[in-house]
């Protein structure tokens, strides 16, 4: 039982923090500044190409197949020098190892990890968010292609997306989760119409909605069999479900450093009751990065994911939520103007209780699958 | 890093949980069952649990915190109603001091409201006192040793305080304290009590999921009712947070530097503190009218909670040494 690290551990951070210090971007954050997506690309690829992405991930798909602990080193740094967070495609790679056949894998999953190809999720839909299986978007076969016809909506990043990992209902016939199946749709087509919603922070470039009006797809771009899309829809989620996939512990850390740095630097400036809260978001930013640290550890006994990541995604939505409200205690509402990036960080904080599953439909899944309660 | 529990760590555990599974009290009414409460201390006694923190040849623990923590929090999770918070914590005192041995059962006081260590015997409460004689003190830079009167205070329906009276003689200890040593002492007190609140919690968790199960409404168990399971999924994810967090904080006693180990065990003890009790709040809310009598467990968990809480800092004082630990505000408030 050790955090500390072991010597390999130790010379990777050394040298991570030593690239590091040449090579941070210094990007504004994404969660409260479009401009992040300008260089995020480049992020992307610099973290990859210098070996600190994919890190857990096999060789073959480019990553370097160590244990998953190296990601709380990577976080542990990132947040340290300030640097953005590692990319939050975790789950995607996840989905596809795990489903894919040996042609997906080889074809698409070396570009998600170097950052070549950006992807989006094509899972929610107006009349389909809770109750994903219940999704109406169409594929129809012709010949070796299919055609999609439907409507995306919350999709993440989709204005950026080269690939779209799109849930499509194939089966008419049969119970709603049987008959979907995953494709990967390419994004540059005349099929698709992508646009941008704006979230209640004013961002842009997060959120988007896609409309699909006779896309076409290569059968061959079907991942998993026909009718299986579900089960990797639901590796996906569970995985979204994530904090030590996704890599939000060091936005967490890096947001609660500047909030401190804040008060430190106007040391009579601040009500006790404001103070309280940025000390509360420490003590939860802390919290998510020990509890990261334990499920990783977990997964060097082969344990990968289960219904834990329910708890896990309700923990990492307090995080979220108190580094927002510490965000607006202590930066507060610029009511007169001027920088309001504490009040883009507070909203922004709304929607983790929303994303990848909302809180109410985690608390179900705990409930029902971990504490054994009986059925509704 | 590889924070999994050895295989030595999950036997401590298993024997823990064994010892607490088989003498801890099932009932209110066997609280006062003193032949049982005997055979749970002698079998806390003779596991060795009293000595995990006294020191080997090597002038080390024989165990290390995160062995300690692992036993306190069975003992938290079985509501143990022997003593071993008070015995454990004047063992880490006793070395720390580099103190010699003694025969007496001791525990240790603190000051009335429980923040810290008494400052000799005018504002003073021996804690976890059952069996105990006498109890440690800080007497200027050195330990010192109070004589516990007859009388309890039962807060805590599991862990008597004696309250000190304040007439009562210091006698002097041969061992020095440093600042250091009382932030170590800390840090530990704090880890431990983390660790008892994660027990706590889980005993109280398992007593409300059965009682939701067994108990039915409108022809059905409540469990099955949203409103229930919400609850009860909240009190899982609060008291599995505070494990990561506590987790750390009984390792960190040993392996990093005082000013640290007591940042962590404070991080750790504000997290588990409010998770403690909303979750024993929730174990008395599933009981409902049942979980409002005497004779229920619920209010029993919530009671050693309360205690626990108190040990060296609940909330308030964990988050202003959290915050100075950053270098926000006053220092640490232990002398």
């Amino acid at each position: 039982m050790d955090f500390g690290d072991s010597p390999g551990e130790g010379e990777f951070r050394e040298r991570l923090r030593t690239w590091l210090a040449a090579n941070n971007p210094g990007l504004p954050s994404s969660s409260t500044d479009d401009d992040y997506w300008a260089g995020q690309a480049a992020w992307h690829q610099s973290l990859y190409d210098a070996g600190f992405f994919g890190l857990s991930w096999p060789k073959e798909i480019g990553g370097h197949e160590l244990p998953s602990v190296y990601d709380v080193i990577l976080d542990d740094e990132l947040a340290a020098a300030g640097a953005p967070p590692r990319p939050s495609l975790g789950y995607l790679v996840q989905g596809i190892l795990e489903h894919g056949n040996d042609d997906i894998k080889r074809r698409f999953l070396p570009g998600i990890v170097n950052g070549r190809d950006r992807w989006c999720q094509g899972f929610s839909e107006p009349d389909a968010g809770s109750d994903l299986a219940s999704l109406r978007t169409r594929a129809d076969r012709d010949g070796d292609e299919f055609v999609i016809t439907g409507h995306k909506v919350w999709t993440s990043y989709s204005d950026a997306a080269d690939w779209c990992l799109v849930l499509a209902r194939t089966d008419h016939d049969v119970p709603t989760h049987k008959g979907i199946s995953a494709f990967a749709v390419p994004m540059d087509q005349p099929g698709i119409e992508q646009r941008p919603l704006k979230m209640i922070n004013g961002i842009m470039r997060e959120f988007g909605e896609v409309l699909f009006d006779g896309a076409r797809v290569p059968a061959a771009n079907m991942i998993g069999k026909a009718g299986e899309g579900w089960p990797l829809a639901m590796t996906v989620v569970s995985h979204e479900r994530e904090p030590g996939e996704l890599g939000y512990v060091s936005r967490y850390s890096k947001l609660v450093k500047e909030l401190t740095q804040r008060v430190k630097a106007d040391p009579t400036g601040f009500e006790s009751e404001q103070v309280r809260d940025l000390g509360w978001a420490m003590v939860e930013a802390e919290m998510l990065r020990l509890h990261v640290c334990r499920r990783l550890s977990d997964r060097l006994d082969g344990i990968t994911h289960g219904p834990e990541g329910s708890v896990d995604k309700l923990l990492m939505t307090s995080v979220e939520q108190a580094v927002g409200h510490a965000s607006l205690a202590i930066g507060g509402v610029a009511h007169a103007g001027g920088d309001d990036t504490s009040l883009k960080v507070y909203l922004y904080s709304r929607a983790q209780s929303v994303m990848g599953g909302t809180s109410q439909i985690q608390r179900n899944l705990v409930a029902r699958r971990i504490l054994g309660l009986p059925a509704s | 890093m590889d924070v999994r529990l050895s295989g030595e760590q999950l036997a401590l555990r298993e024997s823990a949980a064994r010892v607490v599974d088989r003498l801890g009290p099932r009932a209110v009414g066997q609280l006062d069952d003193a032949e049982r409460t005997s055979k749970l201390d002698a079998a806390i006694a003779s596991s060795g649990w009293h000595e995990l923190r006294t020191m080997n040849d090597a002038g080390q623990p024989w165990a290390s915190a995160v062995e300690a923590a692992i036993v306190a929090e069975e003992l938290g999770r079985g509501l143990a109603d022997a003593a071993f918070l008070g015995p454990t914590l004047a063992a880490e005192l006793r070395r720390l001091a580099s103190a010699p041995p003694s025969s007496s059962a001791v525990t240790v006081a603190l000051r009335t409201d429980l923040g810290a260590l008494a400052d000799g015997a005018g504002d003073a409460v021996a804690i976890d006192a059952a069996g105990a004689t006498t109890a440690f003190v800080l007497d200027g830079e050195r330990l010192g040793e109070v004589q516990l009167p007859d009388g309890e205070v039962r807060v805590d329906l599991t862990r008597p305080s004696v309250r000190i009276d304040p007439a009562t003689i210091v006698t002097p200890v041969d061992g020095r304290l440093g600042a250091d040593d009382l932030r170590k002492w800390t840090a530990f007190g704090l880890a431990l009590t983390c660790a008892d609140l994660v027990g706590t919690m889980r005993g109280a968790l398992q007593l409300s999921c059965d009682y939701a199960t067994e108990r039915r409404q409108y022809g059905v168990a409540i469990g099955s009712f949203q409103a229930v399971q919400h609850l009860l999924a909240d009190a899982l994810v609060g008291m599995e947070g505070s494990r990561s967090i506590a987790l750390h904080a009984a390792w960190a006693v040993d392996a990093l530097p005082a000013p640290d180990a007591l940042a962590a065990a404070s991080a750790a003890k504000a997290y588990c503190a409010r998770a403690a009790r909303s979750v024993c709040e929730t174990a008395i809310q599933v009981h409902g009218g049942i979980g409002n009598t005497w004779e229920c467990l619920a209010h029993v968990f919530l009671r050693r909670a309360l205690l626990s809480t108190d040990v060296l800092g609940g909330v308030g004082p964990s988050l202003t040494r959290v915050l100075a630990h950053r270098g926000i505000g006053g220092s640490d408030g232990l002398r």
